[in-house]
């Protein structure tokens, strides 16, 4: 699904990522883990491309494309969708209309015929049920005036309507009380399927819960310094980083 | 709101000015410049009353005094007066009795503009009747008879002079008298025609009322004259669209809407502005200097919505004044500049009875090399009691080359007002467009949605048709404005 | 013009020394023999008629006072400069020999640094009263803080203005090199005055990293115009901040220009104006961003009772290559009395794209629900209404934060309104 291969990037003159190496197939679910200022939120918004990043060095392959080739819409249509950390507000413009344009928009770029309202509609009803989110939200402006849980709760639902084919999650978790937690979650788990993969960027283990992992990933220092299955990180959450620290400080 | 993207995306192919095309019919003109010959000859041609004859020639006797304002926050070369045609009529084979006697060259143009004037389809499809305006004169109007029956009066002002010059008399200039400014003193001299409207006592006007403006003629000024009378507890919805061609130099559209919302009425005018706004180059364009103004008496409501995304310059504060008590005004404005276009728009409050209400929404766009200034005054006089104001001016820059500007003047006489004026400045979020662009929206639609949300408390007040069409212009306006 | 010119024609000098330098004064005259009096079609005068000036005759006269210990403000420590008439009063100034602080009547100047430093930024074409300052200027302050100088305690400047159709003319020059940092209170009294003219204008340059304050306090009586200019300008990471406090003056009119030249910069004006009987109190300020990353901060309220007009204009201008501002102006109005007005008009010029700016502008009365819970617990009408203002215009007198400077001005104000806590 997508091979990272020796990334190097850095911003404004600084390299985060410094040689970082990650591979993950289709039905696999990853996850990042490491300490502040390690380069995770970094990788997130490289991969969607935002543009204050430089790529020094390395290659991304997506789906047998060179994603850094691709501009951030593309990246989108492709099929990569970041769950930001701080979703955008954006007022005025419905979460509906917001999505419709963004559904038809990549349906045009696959060459598909735009949904017709009603199939639209009742795909919105659908999928809100997924993250128990009030269908009335899918009217309110896209983000104003969402609680912090409704904010991480409309990127999986916006996640569900656009069905993509890897999911990065930046700190979807944080600052999520459990019962929202728990929906958000659940909400992933339920859009897990064969054909596509999530990455769970997190500082907590408590997401890993209920978001199983296949791999856990220590991004430390701008690499990946350790991999291991679900245990690791509940070893990470039992001994901290000071261990990593020590192992791959400077 | 009905928002159809893939009409939206056709439009947005289309840079170019779309409603730049130029009719071929032989006008009726007046020769160059301006003195009382050239009012007498206008006023012979549209067979006026010796009273409207001496208004005008009073009003040229004004404007002579007076000399072009300089306050507003625009530079441009000052028109020539004396070279410009005050009146040119599209050469009228005879009088139009019905919509099959109009010539096909102008039903096309109409067609182009996307104004049906087939009553049949109009019946079928949405509620507006229409009054066509080209280069100064009313060419035709629909749904008379209909209107009729209620005893609203919708026709072009000359047939309004001709058929009903008691109520023309009564309330010409009566808000915006000729004395007013530079602008309404030279329309007062030199208008040619124009919509007129009266809605009886009581009756609540059943569709929209709609005129369409076009200046067609090269080196011609368009000098049109509004009036809506609303009788004690009517009400009516009154549309406004403008169009012109594109030109190298520069024309002058001068006009004077008057309103009048007798005890009890409601008036709402809305008005979709796209004159030529000049090239990218800031050549040609129209210089769009108008005087709108209404006056509320008891328990009235004015309402002005207006979407600006044309005109090279434009001069505009359609106003209120709340004469009677308990009256309300309302300004709902959106202003989009780009390329070299300059804008100096907004309202006056004007508060002179007690427990008036006013609220303006401004929304200011620019971009490009463009000058965007919103000024506006609220103006609490001293028996004004318990009037309220709420005030928001929002301005949005897209690029670095443009100019956001905000001039509030808030006068108050009366200890029990309360006035609130917010304004803010920002540039259109980068962390907005990035979002959009992950979610697999093009630049340019992002810009379209982010700047349609930013407007969208002044569209709601459109009328539905006009909502669309005003949400295709706003992203024209802006195409390619971000890069 | 001829107005203007037979207005300065009658102002008699009595052959009292004028410090400015002739060449500068030359000009001046000249300016004001072709430049009319602004009327109210001038914009920046559109509520302010200075007839009331521009017809009057005024003479400069050089008095004696035995005290000025009503205007002293307790517990400041610092150096004291009296000046009466715009006469510099050596026997009730107090001054001190203060490491890193040069501080003098223009009068006590050297010429080489009044030459220097004078009229750096003073608009001089089209300004009659600041062209009346230049040419009819008998003292002021020179003040130099030194590099790195830091002035702990704050100078006080005292000016007052005695006797009948006076006319003070006053100029200010003040320094703050690099790193220094320094607090000025400059207050301003009446004593048996009578429709006197006070023409100030202050020339304030604040360097590199350099911190300055001024307090300004205008009141003289309500018979008395007053018309005030500053011109500032900073350099980059310096902070400037400027409060004004005005309690009386039939006609008091403040002209504030900021210069922000060097990046970095923070600036804050802060005024309030409490006003009565026929007052007309005009502040007018201007806030020139013309490079990036700076901040601005402006807030000015009033109080209005009887029948005076206050009037505020506060302009921000963002020019082109000045991204990455935050500018914010807020103006906040309470009318106490039918007959009083207020004329407010906040603006915005803006022509970099990268900023956050705003301005917020309320007038209103006082909150007839609030006063009727304060009555209902025992608190009188007046009390209660003074408690409102307090908190109401209490926002601005917080920021001033010499805490023996906002103590005073707490009291002037509690005075004017008519209440007290002691």
């Amino acid at each position: 699904m997508i091979k990272i291969d020796n990334l190097h990037t850095s911003i404004n003159g600084k390299e985060i990522l410094k040689g970082l190496n990650l591979e993950v197939k289709a039905g696999e679910v990853h996850a990042i883990m490491g300490p502040n200022g390690a380069g995770k939120s970094t990788l997130a918004s490289v991969l969607a491309g935002r543009e204050e990043y430089e790529i020094t060095d390395g290659n991304v392959t997506f789906d047998g494309k060179d994603l850094l080739e691709l501009s951030t819409e593309d990246r989108a249509r492709e099929g990569l969708f970041l769950a930001f950390q701080y979703p955008v507000e954006i007022p005025g413009v419905s979460n509906v209309n917001f999505l419709r344009t963004a559904l038809n928009e990549k349906r045009e770029y696959l060459g598909q015929d735009p949904i017709s309202a009603k199939d639209f509609m009742q795909m919105v009803r659908d999928k809100s049920k997924i993250v128990e989110l009030d269908s009335k939200l899918a009217n309110r402006s896209v983000n104003e005036g969402f609680s912090g849980g409704e904010k991480k709760r409309n990127e999986i639902f916006q996640m569900a309507m656009l069905e993509p084919k890897l999911a990065i999650l930046d700190e979807t978790d944080s600052g999520l009380d459990i019962d929202a937690l728990r929906i958000v979650a659940t909400g992933v788990t339920k859009l897990k399927s064969e054909d596509n993969a999530t990455i769970v960027i997190t500082h907590y283990q408590r997401l890993l819960d209920y978001i199983v992992p296949d791999y856990v990933h220590v991004l430390y220092n701008g690499r990946i310094v350790k991999t291991g299955p679900k245990e690791l990180a509940l070893e990470l959450e039992e001994k901290g980083y000071d261990w990593i620290k020590a192992e791959f400080g400077e | 709101m009905a928002y159809t993207e893939n009409e939206l995306a056709k439009d947005l192919q289309n840079q170019e000015y779309k409603f730049g095309f130029v009719t071929n019919i032989e006008a009726d003109q007046a020769p160059k410049g301006l003195n009382e010959d050239i009012i007498r000859f206008i006023s012979a041609k549209k067979n006026e009353p010796e009273w409207l004859l001496e208004y005008r020639l009073n009003a040229f006797k004004t404007w002579l005094q007076m000399t072009e304002p300089e306050w507003a926050h625009v530079h441009y070369e000052k028109p020539n007066f004396q070279d410009i045609i005050y009146y040119s009529a599209p050469k009228q084979k005879k009088k139009y009795e019905s919509w099959d006697d109009v010539e096909p060259e102008l039903k096309e143009t109409m067609k182009k503009l996307g104004i049906s004037m087939d009553e049949q389809q109009r019946l079928t499809g949405t509620n507006v009747a229409v009054d066509f305006v080209m280069d100064s004169v009313s060419v035709a109007t629909s749904f008379k008879a209909k209107l009729n029956e209620l005893g609203i009066i919708f026709c072009s002002f000359s047939d309004a002079v001709q058929e009903h010059p008691e109520l023309v008399k009564k309330y010409m200039g009566t808000v915006v008298p000729h004395t007013d400014n530079f602008y309404a003193a030279l329309n007062s001299a030199v208008f040619t025609d124009g919509s007129f409207c009266y809605i009886p006592k009581g009756v609540r006007c059943p569709m929209e009322l709609s005129t369409y403006f076009r200046i067609n003629e090269g080196g011609t000024g368009q000098f049109e004259r509004t009036l809506v009378v609303a009788d004690e507890g009517a009400y009516v919805s009154y549309l406004e669209g403008c169009t012109a061609p594109q030109r190298d130099e520069n024309q002058l559209h001068a006009a004077v809407v008057e309103l009048i919302a007798l005890d009890n009425a409601e008036i709402k005018y809305s008005t979709v502005q796209n004159w030529y706004p000049g090239d990218a180059e800031g050549k040609g364009g129209v210089f769009n200097f108008v005087t709108k103004r209404g006056l509320c008496e008891k328990n009235a409501k004015i309402s002005w919505t207006q979407v600006e995304t044309g005109s090279a310059v434009t001069w505009k504060y359609p106003s209120c004044i709340l004469k009677g008590e308990n009256s309300i005004g309302e300004f709902y404005s959106v202003a989009v500049t780009n390329n070299y276009q300059q804008a100096d728009t907004g309202t006056k409050m004007i508060h002179l009875g007690k427990n008036t209400k006013s609220t303006i929404i401004s929304k200011g766009i620019s971009a490009g090399k463009s000058h965007n200034s919103y000024r506006g005054l609220v103006q609490i006089h001293k028996n004004a009691a318990n009037a309220r104001n709420f005030s928001q001016c929002d301005s949005l820059l897209m690029g670095d080359t443009c100019g956001a500007h905000t001039f509030p003047y808030i006068e108050c006489k009366n200890s029990s007002a309360k006035i609130e004026h917010e304004a803010t400045t920002s540039k259109i979020g980068e962390d907005q467009i990035f979002y959009c662009l992950q979610r697999g929206i093009s630049e340019e639609k992002a810009i379209s949605l982010i700047v349609n949300g930013y407007c969208k408390e002044v569209l709601n007040q459109l009328p539905m048709e006009f909502a669309v069409e005003a949400q295709k212009l706003l992203a024209i306006s802006l195409e390619g404005s971000v890069g | 013009m001829e107005e203007t010119k037979k207005f300065h024609e009658r102002i008699t000098t009595d052959g009292y020394t004028l410090v400015l330098p002739q060449g500068l004064r030359k000009k001046s005259f000249e300016i004001l023999n072709e430049t009319a009096f602004p009327t109210t079609k001038t914009e920046a005068w559109k509520y302010t008629r200075t007839t009331r000036i521009s017809n009057g005759t005024f003479q400069l006269v050089k008095p004696e006072i035995n005290s000025v210990s009503d205007y002293l403000i307790e517990g400041l420590q610092g150096n004291v400069l009296v000046f009466v008439n715009g006469f510099y009063q050596a026997e009730l100034s107090i001054i001190k020999d203060t490491k890193g602080l040069l501080v003098s009547p223009l009068t006590e100047t050297t010429q080489e640094w009044i030459n220097a430093h004078s009229n750096q930024q003073v608009q001089l074409e089209g300004e009659v009263f600041n062209a009346l300052n230049t040419a009819f200027t008998t003292d002021g302050v020179s003040i130099e803080i030194a590099k790195n100088a830091i002035i702990k305690e704050p100078i006080q400047l005292i000016y007052v203005t005695t006797g009948t159709a006076v006319l003070s003319s006053v100029r200010n020059i003040i320094v703050a090199n690099e790193n220094s940092d320094a607090t000025i209170v400059m207050g301003y009294y009446g004593e048996r005055a009578d429709s006197n003219f006070t023409n100030v204008v202050t020339e304030i340059k604040v360097k590199q990293n350099a911190s300055l304050s001024i307090h300004k306090i205008q009141h003289e009586n309500n018979t008395n115009f007053h018309i005030n200019t500053e011109t500032v300008s900073q350099d980059r990471d310096s902070r400037f901040s400027l409060s004004t406090s005005t309690f009386s003056g039939a006609i008091v009119r403040n002209n504030v220009y900021v210069h922000v030249d060097g990046e970095n910069a923070e600036t804050n004006l802060y005024g309030l104006y409490l006003t009565d009987e026929k007052q007309l109190v005009d502040n007018h300020t201007v806030i020139d961003h013309k490079v990036p990353n700076c901040n601005s901060n402006e807030l000015y309220k009033g109080v209005l009772d009887g029948q005076s007009t206050g009037v505020f204009n506060g302009k921000v201008f963002v020019r082109e290559q000045a991204q990455k501002i935050n500018a914010f102006q807020s103006n906040g109005n309470v009318l106490l009395s039918d007959n009083a007005s207020m004329n407010s008009k906040p603006e915005l010029e803006i022509y970099a794209d990268d900023v956050k700016c705003s301005h917020g502008s309320t007038t209103g009365q006082i909150d007839e629900e609030a006063i009727f819970y304060l009555r209902a617990r025992g608190i009188s009408e007046k009390s209660a209404k003074s408690l409102m203002i307090n908190g109401f215009v209490g926002e601005v007198v917080e920021q001033i934060s010499n805490e023996i400077i906002r103590e005073h001005i707490t009291k002037l104000m509690a005075k004017k309104l008519g209440y007290s806590f002691e």
